[in-house]
């Protein structure tokens, strides 16, 4: 989101103006380019939240029509895989945290190699969420013609399914989109790319990585912990 | 001094003679040509959604379904309405008059993400191509509103490919609204106060704070929709458990809002052209700002009154009615304080004016139909039927399209450095004006005696009714080739525009015609509120009349 | 900027919080509270969140504006929340099937 407001290259506009390195022709000042861009990724995310959030409203209506069959499909889930990713996943926004807390004290290396790090745990994610999928299919718990589910409501159960694939799937879709933009951000890192002044596009990548991470810390109890007792 | 040269005598460069060739454009970053390049695009799909229309009422001479078969007319119908509302409308007045605009108005020398605003147009273009290609294939024929389970079960039509173009031109608008908030926070000029602001920029505002909360919800409905068709899941079945409405609800949390996506910029059009040829400050400036967020707000708790008949409970339905009603209170608001800013202004007939008086009128009585359709009662009796049809085409073509073309008119010699024909452009706004009202009020009384929409065939009775809307349509149709006419003609022959033909206040004019590659030489400065008439008058070396 | 930059000791308090309320809500899920359960989990998983916004993505200590923009997004989704609530919650009360 960030990108306009990062990185632009040193182009006659900025010497015409005798803008500093990294400020774009159209900014006055670090701090007015600083704060358009975190007010622009916040604005992103805030589209985010609605997107997701469509998915909730319609998890929110037939969980509450159908609480039975919801329960009995948030059972057959692994538990002990989904606490280990949301651990995981945590663990990789505390990373990124730190990673921007590099960006920010102009440290490149440190945050490059956290960054790495952020990325590794992301990774581990989607594998252990892989493997969950393998299993939803081995069980035939997947919608579809082959869908079976030996339970009081199958036919509700299928749309706990629906939106349990659904839901996750979007999220790892933005797993996918974040490990790249933190790969690159790591990359640039790396060659010094971020100064103390500009590092927006650092910023808004750990906004948009802890966003990810903050879909997550909803969706684990309301996928996995319906009714454990 | 004429704007073409420096004082000197030198050419004087702008941003359209900046630099040249296809290139340019393309790759330009510069919030004026991108506006420039939404204006093409829009136009060409306001041209094939015309053509649409002008199928539709050819059909519709007769009252036999003679000229297309049922489902051929169901497609046009259905692409009518996808390109003139997602391609067209709701990127019209934002995407082209904002994107212009915006920056000029508040003195800043771009938006604040001039990469994004172009990223934004390709995706529009993308997702206009999408649509396009789906038109080649046959298009869709499930109506604009892709209700489920007919989207998702029944018809066999490029309901997918059409969603995708819809989710694609969806990103593009919430990417165009980000960036005017984010514009309007950060990089107004030194003094330039929230409450300095012109009025078209608070419009702005409250139509980016729609795009950003609305677009999402439309775009997580859709891509349920292409689910279900590929993935065979049940969301929305009946069969598997899914319900319908639950399409409708999230269908319309965004696309009723949508429908101040595209109101709201015309009317901010709509109070700098009544403010600027009344020679009067805005009656009520707070109000009008206010009312903007206003309906903006109050535009995302009345989507139900789309469903009173759909099966959504009755007790839902009662407080969506009320709700509607109280969107009258900001729009009755707005149309007062405009009428207040005439009563003893100093009234000029210049075209913008006729196009801003044809909208205060039309948009009036679309309103107006509005509350009755509120009333849960009158809906029940009414929904579905050509009532409808006139109701919002009064909202969107009276107003919104009336709108639109009134701000092209008032800041075209600021876009393009030319004036227009003053007695064509004058005559269009009258021949618009009349024929639209000759198309679509006879709509009203079809619908109110029980002529459903979206058949292509109706009882014999009907038809002198139906002959004159198709009539009116032909004159309407003229009316909108006019200024197509005469602005590309303008473009090379008009002759050349000062910097501010209108005598009109705001920063905008204060700059030349075109304006220069960074808007402004200088930085402004604001020092006072906005619409501070008696302004001097018009630069008198001015000649508008062709 | 350095002025604004969180000692290292609040992203670790952060992070042992975060790993404290996963294991409360994990172990929440296993008492039967009723229709508690939801409320407590949904709590649970607000707290979380809320830590992670103002810390870890800078919130606190940034300008006003940005919790402005976050709430308005919050409560435009609780809007839609709330009308379904409204629809759903009401269908069956006339006793008509199909009303």
């Amino acid at each position: 989101m960030a990108s306009d407001a990062h990185g632009t290259p040193l182009g006659a506009d900025a010497a015409e103006h005798g803008h500093g390195a990294g400020l774009a022709h159209h900014f006055d000042s670090y701090e007015q380019q600083k704060d358009s861009a975190t007010l622009g990724m916040w604005t992103f995310l805030v589209t985010e939240i609605l997107f997701f959030g469509g998915l909730f409203a319609a998890y929110g209506v037939y969980r509450s029509l159908y609480p039975e069959a919801f329960r009995a499909s948030s059972h057959t889930l692994s538990i002990q895989l989904g606490t280990f990713n949301t651990v995981v996943l945590i663990a990789s926004s505390l990373t990124m945290a730190l990673a921007v807390r590099g960006g920010q004290t102009g440290k490149g290396k440190l945050a490059a190699a956290l960054l790495v790090l952020t990325l590794i745990l992301g990774s581990v994610f989607l594998v252990v969420k892989g493997f969950e999928y393998h299993e939803k299919f081995v069980e035939h718990h997947v919608p579809g013609a082959s869908f079976h589910f030996e339970g009081p409501d199958a036919l509700h159960a299928q749309l706990f399914f629906s939106l349990y694939f659904l839901m996750t799937g979007l999220h790892a879709l933005h797993m996918v989109i974040g490990i790249v933009l933190v790969g690159y951000v790591a990359e640039r890192a790396w060659g010094g790319a971020y100064t103390s002044e500009n590092h927006n596009f650092l910023e808004g990548t750990g906004l948009y990585w802890h966003f990810v991470d903050l879909v997550w810390i909803f969706l684990f109890p309301l996928l996995y912990l319906i009714g454990r007792h | 001094m004429t704007s073409a040269t420096n004082p000197d005598g030198s050419p004087r460069v702008h941003y359209l003679n900046a630099a040249y060739g296809l290139k340019s454009w393309l790759l330009t970053r510069d919030h004026k040509r991108i506006a420039l390049l939404y204006l093409v695009s829009v136009s060409v799909f306001f041209a094939l959604g015309g053509l649409m229309a002008v199928l539709i009422r050819m059909e519709l001479v007769t009252p036999e379904g003679d000229l297309f078969q049922p489902d051929i007319y169901n497609r046009l119908f259905t692409m009518h309405g996808v390109l003139m509302i997602f391609f067209f409308l709701i990127p019209g007045v934002p995407a082209v008059l904002g994107n212009f605009l915006i920056p000029l108005m508040i003195g800043a020398r771009d938006l604040a993400f001039p990469r994004i605003n172009l990223l934004s147009w390709y995706l529009y273009s993308i997702g206009g191509l999408f649509t396009l290609w789906a038109l080649l294939h046959g298009g869709v024929d499930t109506g604009w509103t892709f209700y489920t389970p007919l989207s998702t079960n029944y018809v066999n039509t490029s309901v997918i490919t059409v969603g995708v173009g819809i989710f694609i031109a969806g990103f593009s608008s919430i990417l165009t609204g980000l960036n005017f908030v984010v514009t309007i926070h950060r990089m107004r000029a030194p003094g330039l106060t929230w409450f300095r602001l012109p009025l078209f920029v608070w419009s702005a505002y409250a139509t980016s704070i729609i795009q950003i909360l609305g677009t999402p919800v439309i775009a997580i409905a859709i891509l349920l929709v292409a689910a279900e068709r590929t993935l065979h899941i049940g969301i929305f079945d009946p069969k598997l458990g899914g319900d319908p409405i639950l399409f409708q609800h999230l269908f319309w949390f965004y696309s009723h809002p949508a429908v101040y996506i595209m109101i709201l910029p015309s009317m901010g059009v709509v109070s700098e052209l009544v403010a600027t040829f009344s020679r009067k400050p805005i009656f009520g400036y707070k109000f009008v700002a206010f009312a903007s967020i206003g309906i903006a707000v109050l535009g995302f708790l009345v989507w139900g009154h789309h469903m009173f008949v759909s099966g959504q409970s009755i007790y839902a339905g009662v407080i969506f009615s009320v709700l509607s009603m109280l969107v009258a209170v900001p729009s009755a608001i707005k149309v007062f304080n405009w009428t207040a800013t005439l009563y003893k202004g100093s009234i000029s007939w210049d075209t913008p004016m006729l196009y801003a008086l044809g909208f205060i009128g039309l948009f009036t009585i679309g309103g107006l139909t509005g509350v009755m359709l509120a009333t849960l009662g009158i809906d029940a009796h009414v929904h579905d039927t050509y009532f409808i049809i006139a109701h919002f085409h009064y909202i969107m073509v009276g107003g919104a399209i009336m709108g639109y073309l009134g701000g092209l008119h008032f800041w075209w010699p600021k876009i393009t450095g030319r004036m227009y024909p003053l007695f064509w452009s004058k005559l269009s706004a009258i021949v618009i004006f009349i024929g639209f009202n000759v198309t679509f009020f006879p709509q009203f009384i079809l619908g109110y005696l029980g002529m459903p929409r979206r058949y292509h065939s109706y009882p014999p009775e009907f038809q002198v009714l139906n002959v004159m809307s198709s009539a009116g349509a032909t004159v309407l149709g003229l009316g909108y080739l006019m200024p197509l006419v005469y602005f590309i003609w303008s473009m090379r022959y008009g002759p050349k525009a000062p910097s501010n033909p209108w005598g009109a206040t705001g920063l905008e004019w204060q700059t030349t015609s075109p304006p220069p590659v960074e808007n402004f030489l200088t930085q402004p400065i604001v020092a006072g509120p906005p619409y501070t008439y008696p302004a001097p008058k018009r630069a008198p070396e001015v000649t508008v009349g062709v | 900027m350095p002025a604004h930059v969180q000692p290292l000791k609040v992203y670790f308090g952060v992070f042992l919080a975060l790993m404290a309320f996963t294991a409360l809500t994990v172990s929440a899920a296993f008492v039967n509270l009723g229709p508690a359960n939801t409320f407590v989990a949904l709590g649970i998983a607000a707290a979380k969140a809320t830590l992670v916004i103002l810390y870890f993505m800078h919130v606190k200590g940034n300008t006003k504006l940005v919790p402005v923009v976050i709430l308005s997004g919050l409560f435009f989704l609780f809007l839609l929340f709330l009308f379904l609530a409204a629809d759903y919650g009401t269908r069956g009360w006339l006793g008509v099937p199909g009303r």
